[in-house]
């Protein structure tokens, strides 16, 4: 995977990047709703369908960011409504404690957000998508990839590309 | 024909990896006849000239551990690669950050300045900070400057090998030593410890039950701990189920969880977000309230689950930290 090249910061024409993982069985759903009922809402999200909110390992929040992410958004399905009965729970309980991590690690609360997300609520998808990039865009990029890139110019010489996992 | 050369370096570190060295008793005399030590500056003594003066990877291997943190530390790692075959990095902190990285939550100056300055133990009335260049009787002695980020050192160099642990044990790391020498090499850039979770290995691996409900957590100094019990039906976070296994579950065995020193397996890319992924989804509430009042048990996240690799995580360090000299 390529890294998600960060728009160019400060001149005027940077608008955020948001990663949106959805559940295949609500919030996707309502994003195709919102699609065939010709809503018009920010198009600033990169959207990845999954099985479930459930699915969202906490890596692939964190590699959002490590690969230029400005904000990452989930949806799922609401409380009781999971088509798998729990995965929405699992999902909110690593959401609270990854939300008060990322802060510790200086990553504004505002860029990320979990909404439960019903497949009739095509109008909550515009909603929720353009007050995320009402927010981020008052916050400005995070642009980690450019802040690895800054920090690695203190090295004599360019630090090694990073190596794909090696599997023994 | 000759024996193979072999060096152990330090960087930052705690000198506990060469404590392993040492701990390999008189298995070092089998060690010490097989190859020819030709730097270890924690026990023998060399210059940096007598490393220069070595030819080009006319050391067999290197066993380098610590984080890489300062411009020395990034020079003698660029100038050992530069002469070893087979540069491997020891330990957790040249693996992965170790402890040191966990620096990677303060701007350099915040630490200087509590280091120097604020720390209660400080006396430095005139503030006197280390300077890169003094004078003394006409001399002008110099010492390195501190990075600004601490680094693995395969975020500075190309490494061939990695030693987890905090540190290795003797055993991994003769079964280590007894591969390089007898050519039987695996891929490069293989972690050389067994690539499954410490749990497999763990002495109290039956007492785990399929489905874990935490309804709080302790910490290890707040409850009288069952020694017979997985920690995690106790309540402790262990970080057991996200850490690689070889350490022969010695934590465990004295009655203290996993802290996770060996790092993820090799499936794992953050091994910080594996754990926090497993314990909350394990979690009793289900409402907001709840939930954070189970996870206050965790008061400080960061230092719980990247304990030993902070430098090699997704996100490195601090987002919002100055980078270099404020700029």
């Amino acid at each position: 995977m390529e890294n998600a090249s960060p728009p160019p910061a400060g001149n005027g024409s940077w608008t955020p990047r948001i990663v949106a993982f959805f559940c295949n069985w609500c919030t996707y759903t309502a994003a195709d709703l919102a699609g065939v009922s010709r809503m018009k809402y920010a198009a600033n999200t990169l959207t990845i369908r999954l099985m479930c909110s459930g699915r969202v390992d906490p890596q692939f929040i964190l590699e959002a960011f490590a690969r230029g992410a400005d904000g990452v958004l989930i949806g799922g399905c609401h409380p009781n409504d999971c088509h798998y009965a729990e995965g929405n729970y699992k999902m909110l309980r690593r959401f609270q404690l990854l939300k008060r991590m990322l802060q510790d690690l200086g990553i504004a609360e505002a860029r990320l957000r979990l909404e439960w997300i019903s497949a009739a609520e095509g109008e909550k998808v515009k909603s929720v998508i353009n007050d995320m990039v009402k927010k981020i865009t008052a916050l400005g990029p995070l642009d980690l990839p450019g802040k690895f890139a800054d920090g690695d110019r203190e090295l004599t010489a360019p630090a090694p590309a990073e190596s794909e996992v090696t599997h023994v | 024909m000759s024996k193979p050369k072999v060096a152990f370096y330090w960087c930052a570190s705690c000198g506990g990896c060469e404590e392993t060295v040492v701990d390999l008793a008189e298995d070092i005399l089998g060690v010490v006849e097989k190859v020819d030590i030709v730097l270890w500056p924690v026990a023998m003594d060399f210059k940096y000239k007598d490393v220069e003066a070595m030819a080009d990877q006319s050391i067999f291997a290197t066993l380098l551990n610590g984080a890489i943190r300062s411009t020395e530390q990034e020079a003698m790692a660029r100038l050992l690669r530069r002469k070893s075959r087979y540069l491997i990095a020891y330990g957790s902190c040249a693996c992965t950050g170790g402890i040191p990285s966990l620096a990677n939550q303060f701007a350099r100056e915040q630490i200087l300045k509590f280091n120097y300055e604020e720390a209660p133990s400080v006396v430095n009335e005139t503030k006197t900070r280390p300077q890169l260049v003094f004078e003394e009787a006409g001399r002008h002695p110099h010492l390195p400057e501190l990075h600004h980020v601490v680094r693995s050192l395969d975020q500075v160099v190309d490494v061939d090998y990695y030693i987890p642990g905090c540190p290795p044990t003797p055993k991994i790391t003769q079964a280590a030593v007894a591969a390089l020498l007898d050519g039987r090499l695996p891929p490069k850039g293989a972690v050389l410890a067994p690539d499954i979770a410490l749990c497999e290995e763990c002495p109290r691996r039956d007492s785990k039950p399929a489905d874990l409900s935490f309804t709080e957590f302790k910490r290890p100094h707040q409850k009288l701990l069952d020694p017979a019990k997985c920690f995690l039906t106790q309540g402790v976070v262990c970080l057991g189920p996200a850490t690689r296994q070889g350490c022969g579950a010695q934590c465990i065995s004295g009655n203290m969880p996993c802290t996770g020193c060996f790092g993820g397996t090799d499936r794992v890319k953050d091994q910080g977000a594996k754990i926090l992924s497993s314990l909350c989804a394990n979690l009793g509430p289900k409402e907001e309230a709840g939930i954070n009042q189970v996870l206050a048990g965790i008061p400080d996240p960061v230092g719980t689950f990247y304990r030993y690799g902070l430098a090699k995580s997704l996100l490195r360090r601090k987002a919002d930290l100055p980078m270099n000299n404020g700029k």
